[in-house]
């Protein structure tokens, strides 16, 4: 790529809105998976991201990720963000192999951006859920070798004024969910969890600690997905998304209601 | 065989130019003034849909008048080049000089060399992130020039006379609705009330918003902000002849 110049198409070569296009005529190294060719399996432990949780509530949606990243038995990173927005009004979340998943997020953040900035509107929701659907599938290659990337998806529908949740498989098949969904090493564990509280009049208050207590439970199951770390005070990722936007909570507050929270039930009835 | 005519250098650009000139005097003109929190683009335009001013990034903004779709195609060539380099690099690196660079290089490219050049006048504007990081202002016209303004910048056929206007009443410092009302004065023509916000396209770099500083005004906070606060000094009165 000409790093100075406009980049000028002529007709019947012209990208559109599309930013993934853009890269594709003009620098196609740059595209996630690019490069990505070798043996069907890596001769090295690849990083993966492990549990996120996506719950609906009346008026919108909370994401919410624990922290650990591993490559093997080795814990990689111990600060790793997986709940990320993608725009004002949405948010992504990654399990599965770390480096394509961050490239994979970056990618999907330019392009429901890039289409906003040329069309001069936002994509609707579904068409958000539709675009990253297809990155999941661009991937497909790089999946078949060990790289698989999964995202949450979700996001608040101002056209339906309701909170919607996406999940997707390793083929960029896009699924609905009208409740909750939990992807990655420790998604089983947590999705019981989820299940065992939610119901569809849960308030965005009792969300956010099913989200914690989920992960809570998913990190006491599962030896990849990251507990609360109170020696380095490292608390799970969770945002809220409804009609203002992409919320995320901060660190305080999550710690606070982490601990409130995890006095209960999860030191096995001791202190009841 | 007949020999073409001789047509001297000077005659060809001077009739590009006048070319040019002719087809961007017969739009509207639009004007970029700093004010207390950025940079406010206010442009005289009918349409709701078809704009003229447009986010390019996240502290850059873009203007064009003279032909729609000659800056309109500008304007999406701009936001891919930001984008492309925002991703490469990284969103810091992408900055207005050097996309103000890119678009005189095609522009002038097209003024020498195409049969036709671009009836179009640009400005890239951008604030900084930083309390001591200035706001730019690069105005280019439809040849490829250049130039580095501060203050304000008038784009269009009648900008003469509205840089007359600004040169009398503009003040450093101006609160967004000061800015607003006195660019909605100097747009209007003279002796003819200030434009009412159906006629206006208005838009501001905003320096205290976080990220993206792009923020369209429009609708009922247009007209509260042209309706001014009472107390303060209206600039969409004349000033002291000067």
């Amino acid at each position: 790529m000409d790093d100075t110049a406009l980049p000028l198409f002529g007709s019947g070569f012209d990208p559109g809105p599309s930013f993934v296009d853009v890269l594709r005529r003009t620098a196609p190294h740059a595209l996630p998976g690019a490069g990505l060719t070798g043996p069907a399996t890596p001769p090295f432990d690849v990083t993966h991201g492990t549990t996120v949780v996506a719950i609906r509530f009346d008026g919108g949606v909370v994401m919410a990720g624990d922290r650990r990243a591993t490559a093997g038995y080795t814990i990689a990173n111990r600060r790793m963000e997986k709940v990320m927005p993608a725009d004002e009004y949405s948010g992504v979340s990654i399990a599965g192999a770390a480096g394509p998943a961050v490239e994979m997020v970056k990618l999907f953040q330019v392009q429901l951006e890039h289409y906003e900035k040329v069309e001069g509107e936002q994509l609707s929701l579904e068409g958000k859920a539709n675009q990253l659907g297809l990155l999941v599938r661009g991937n497909l290659p790089a999946a078949m070798q060990g790289f698989a990337v999964v995202p949450l998806f979700a996001g608040f529908d101002l056209r339906r004024h309701r909170g919607r949740v996406f999940s997707y498989d390793v083929t960029g098949g896009k699924y609905e969910e009208i409740e909750y969904q939990a992807n990655g090493s420790g998604g089983v564990h947590a999705r019981n969890w989820i299940k065992a509280g939610w119901t569809p009049s849960i308030t965005r208050e009792a969300t956010v600690d099913l989200a914690i207590r989920a992960l809570f439970a998913a990190a006491d199951e599962d030896v990849a997905t990251g507990g609360p770390d109170l020696v380095r005070r490292i608390f799970p990722t969770i945002a809220i998304i409804n009609e203002d936007g992409y919320i995320a909570l901060t660190d305080e507050e999550v710690a606070r209601r982490a601990e409130a929270l995890l006095e209960g039930p999860e030191r096995g009835g001791a202190t009841s | 065989m007949s020999q073409p005519f001789y047509v001297s250098p000077e005659q060809v650009m001077k009739d590009r130019a006048d070319y040019a000139r002719k087809g961007i005097a017969r739009g509207r003109s639009l004007v970029a003034l700093e004010y207390e929190d950025g940079i406010v683009l206010v442009a005289e335009n009918p349409s709701r849909t078809l704009f003229k001013v447009s986010e390019i990034y996240d502290r850059i903004a873009f203007a064009g008048v003279g032909k729609y779709n000659e800056f309109q195609m500008l304007k999406i060539a701009g936001v891919r080049l930001a984008d492309m380099k925002g991703y490469s690099y990284s969103r810091e690196d992408v900055t207005a000089n050097s996309l103000a660079n890119a678009y005189a290089q095609t522009l002038g490219q097209v003024f020498t060399h195409e049969m036709k050049p671009y009836e179009v006048e640009i400005l890239v504007a951008s604030v900084g992130v930083e309390d001591g990081d200035p706001n730019e202002l690069f105005h280019i016209l439809y040849d490829g020039t250049v130039f580095d303004e501060q203050g304000y910048t008038v784009l269009g056929g009648q900008s003469d006379a509205i840089v007359d206007l600004l040169k009398r009443d503009y003040t450093p410092g101006l609160t967004l609705s000061a800015a607003i009302r006195l660019g909605a004065r100097v747009l209007s023509p003279p002796d003819a009330p200030p434009l009412p916000s159906g006629q206006l396209e208005v838009a501001a770099l905003q320096r205290s918003r976080q990220r993206r500083a792009f923020h369209r005004i429009k609708g009922t906070e247009l007209e509260a902000l042209l309706a001014g606060d009472p107390a303060e000094p209206d600039p969409a009165q004349p000033g002291p002849a000067a």
